[in-house]
Parts: C-alpha cells; structure tokens; sequence
C-alpha cells in the first residue's frame, strides 16, 4: 500500500484498531484514558487544554488535529488554545535551558 | 482566519443557497453512513404542544454568519397584525402553557410588544428571542423595561464570553453591545436568581464542531461573565448549529460539510432523539403556516399534510397526533447530548 506521508489523518479514526491485538490491554486503556478526561476536581475543558498543550510537546499531529477539535468543542477559544501552547512551549525551552547548569558542571569540572 | 465582517444575506446575494431546495439537495447529495429514518427505526411523532413557537420574521439588524434563517436587515418578510390574531386565537382555544417568539430579530417586528401584551393577557408564559444588540438601537432601548413589565423570559444568543469568538460569527463589536446590553438586563432585575426574572444565554459552537457538556460550559460562563463582565445570567442552553442556509453556504465554502455532516451522523443518540423539540412544540411562520421546528419552517417543510397547515385552521389533537417531517439536518438535533431551543435534550 502506498502511503505518501508518515502520518496519515485518517488514520486518528482508526485509534480503536490498536486494540486488535491485545484486546484486554485496549480496553485497559481506553477505559482509563476515558476516565482521566471526565470532569473531576480539573473540568473536562481544562483537562482538554491540558491535553492540547502535552500535544504540542509530545508533537503529536493526531493529538493537536484531535485536541483542538476538543478544546473548542469544550468551550476554550483561540486565546485560551494559544495560551496552552505557550505553556508547552515554555516548558520545553525551559527543560532545554535549565540543562545548562549540567552543562556548565560538566564543562567546569573538566575545565582549568 | 479572516477579520470578521458583516455579511449579506444568501437572499441580497442572489447565492444559490438562497433556495430551500437548494439546501436540501446539497444536503442530499452527500454520501453518509446511513439516513436519518433508518437511525430512527420508526416514524417520529408528536407527543403533545407545550410551545407555540412564533417566527415573526426574518428582519434583523444583524447577520450572523451561522444564522439558519438567513435573516438581515434586508428582509422583508414581517408577520402581520392580522396573522398574530390568528395565533392569538389559536392559542386562547388551548391551555399551551408557552409562547416562544422569535425571528430575525423579533423586537424589529411592527407588532411584537402589542403581542406580547396580548399573550400575557391570556396568561401564558412569554419567551423572547434576543439578539441583544437590538436592545441599543435609539428605538428599542426601553425593551428591558418593557420585558421585565410583562415578565417576560428573554434568551440571548452569546456565543463565547470572550470577544474574538463572538464577533468573528456575529460580526464586530457584537461582542461589546451584548455585554452593554446584559447589564442593562441586570440592572432591572433580570439574572439574579430572586426576581422570577429569567435570563437564558445560548452559545453555539463557532465553526464545523459539536457543542461542549452543557452543564459543564454553564458552571465555567457564569464565573467568566462574573469575573470578566459582571454580568449574571440564570442558565445556559448549547445549541448546535443547523447544516442549512448561511451555516451550510460557510461549512460548503470552507470545505467542512462533508466532514460536519458525518460527525452529525456519527453522533446520533437515540436518547437525544426521544427529547427532540419538535415533539412538544409547533413552529408558525411569519405567514401563519404551520411547522414542526423553525429548521424546517427555513427549509420550507411544512407539517405532514395529515394536519392543518395553517395557524388559521389550528386543531390541537390534529397536530398532537402528527408524523414529524424529517430528512438529513434532523441529524443535528440529535448528535451527542441533543439540542433543542432550550439547549441539551439529555
């Protein structure tokens, strides 16, 4: 079969098919990732831009196409979405930046 | 996306959509997994009329870019003096317990305060329809007082408590006169939760996607209107949005129908099926004709022809016992939680 790209967005309404292999594992999963995004002491919609925001950091194209959809869905405007991603952003610059001590530790202890 | 601007009706336009058959053969000509009298599984039938819905027209001073009823200003379509009498008359032959007006922008219509008078004479329960705005014309700025004078329920369109979403589907500074025109509701009594005076907000979706958990989006809008506009409300209604007139011109245009359509299909719930508006309310065109839902009166599909057709002949037992007309829009009354004039059907 050809496939003109890695990724392919159909293929995110396939999701379920993973579960064709080891049905009990799926279920386990899908089952408690069902629960993790239910309102509870975070709402469904933060949870949504919680979601949207590791989507960015993981990159995962099926995860933003699917949590943005959501996001919107739940009631979150493009202030809210853009917000999110910058706190992802944020984050990964961050981690990045803050492995400059390490570096500078390293390159310390081995420097004159 | 691009800055919002207002836009001319399908009608000014002379778009091809302007035609309800148009709208439906578009919306036939798509494939999809299965029709909606198959999801169905028997005829959808009427249970009883609680609501006498009244579509007084389709002026309005705005033109929303979702808008199901291609309303504008540029309409001219008004129900007449003579034709609120024959609801008038209809309704005093029953104890309906509701009068729910809309339009257009109802409050535009020549007619609509001697209407509502005349409805609360008779007892009923009012609803308008508001787009708010309306309530900043120089002619109409004294309808909060007018509307908490006969007590009546008003429901506002609102679809996000912040600007950019409202204005991008309702048009520029919408967003600014609607909270201007929500506080002037407050201010007479309307949303504070003691005075009877009820204010409903509803919120469609901007863009090819579903509604939110209504109960869930309600919570979060009254600490954000609160917090952000001081402004109080009593509940929120999630609507979601009809593939017909200005909807369907957009999710065609922006190459989203397919796709919305299917999501529509995909999320049928049969639950949501049972609590469909239409099987407790009648829908009266500006010209008295009688529907099952103003989606169909837009679509020109009037009641099974089993039934009186006209406000004129209205026979509450006849209507009761009708077979509800339907085809592929009626998907977007069923999808997920259901959505009805009073928002959520489950």
């Amino acid at each position: 079969m050809h496939r003109p790209h890695y990724y392919d967005e159909h293929d995110l309404g396939r999701f379920g098919e993973v579960g064709e292999n080891a049905p009990e594992l799926a279920k386990k999963f899908f089952d408690w990732y069902g629960a993790v995004f239910a309102d509870g002491a975070l709402s469904a919609r933060e949870k949504s831009l919680i979601a949207l925001a590791v989507a960015h950091a993981v990159q995962c194209p099926y995860c933003i196409d699917a949590y943005s959809k959501d996001a919107l869905e739940k009631g979150s405007d493009l202030d809210q979405m853009t917000e999110a991603v910058h706190v992802a952003a944020a984050i990964r610059g961050g981690a990045s930046l803050v492995h400059g001590v390490q570096m500078r530790n390293k390159a310390n202890g081995i420097s004159m | 996306m691009s800055s919002p601007k207002s836009l001319p009706t399908l009608r000014a336009r002379g778009a091809p959509l302007a035609s309800s058959e148009a709208q439906r053969a578009l919306l036939r000509s798509l494939p999809i997994a299965r029709e909606f009298d198959d999801a169905l599984g028997s005829p959808l039938r009427a249970a009883r009329i609680d609501v006498m819905q009244i579509n007084v027209g389709k002026l309005c001073n705005q033109t929303c870019r979702h808008c199901h009823v291609d309303a504008g200003p540029d309409r001219r379509e008004v129900m007449s003096r003579e034709t609120m009498q024959l609801c008038l008359d209809a309704l005093a032959r029953t104890d309906i317990p509701t009068v729910d007006i809309t339009g257009g922008a109802p409050e535009l219509t020549p007619h609509f305060r001697w209407l509502v008078e005349q409805v609360r004479a008779l007892g009923r329960h009012v609803i308008d329809r508001c787009n708010l705005t309306i309530l900043e014309t120089p002619t109409h700025r004294d309808l909060p007082e007018f509307f908490a004078q006969h007590r009546v329920e008003v429901v506002c369109s609102l679809p996000h408590y912040a600007r950019l979403s409202t204005d991008r589907q309702r048009g520029d500074g919408v967003h600014e006169r609607s909270i201007r025109a929500l506080r002037r509701l407050n201010e007479v009594g309307y949303g504070d939760g003691r005075s009877g005076l009820r204010l409903v907000l509803v919120t469609n979706p901007v863009g090819a996607f579903l509604p939110g958990a209504q109960a869930s989006l309600e919570a979060e809008w009254k600490r954000e209107m609160k917090q952000r506009h001081d402004v109080s409300f009593d509940a929120l209604y999630t609507i979601t949005n009809m593939p017909i007139s200005r909807y369907l011109e957009w999710l065609e245009s922006s190459g989203n129908l397919k796709r919305y359509l299917d999501a529509l299909v995909a999320a049928f719930n049969p639950a949501a099926a049972r609590g469909v508006m239409c099987r407790s309310t009648i829908s009266i065109g500006w010209d008295g004709t009688l529907y099952d839902c103003d989606f169909n009166q837009m679509l020109e599909m009037p009641v099974h022809a089993s039934a009186p057709r006209h406000v004129r002949d209205f026979d509450r037992a006849a209507l009761e016992a009708r077979t509800i007309e339907i085809d592929r829009h009626c998907f977007g009354c069923t999808a997920g939680a259901g959505s009805s004039c009073g928002g959520a059907t489950t």
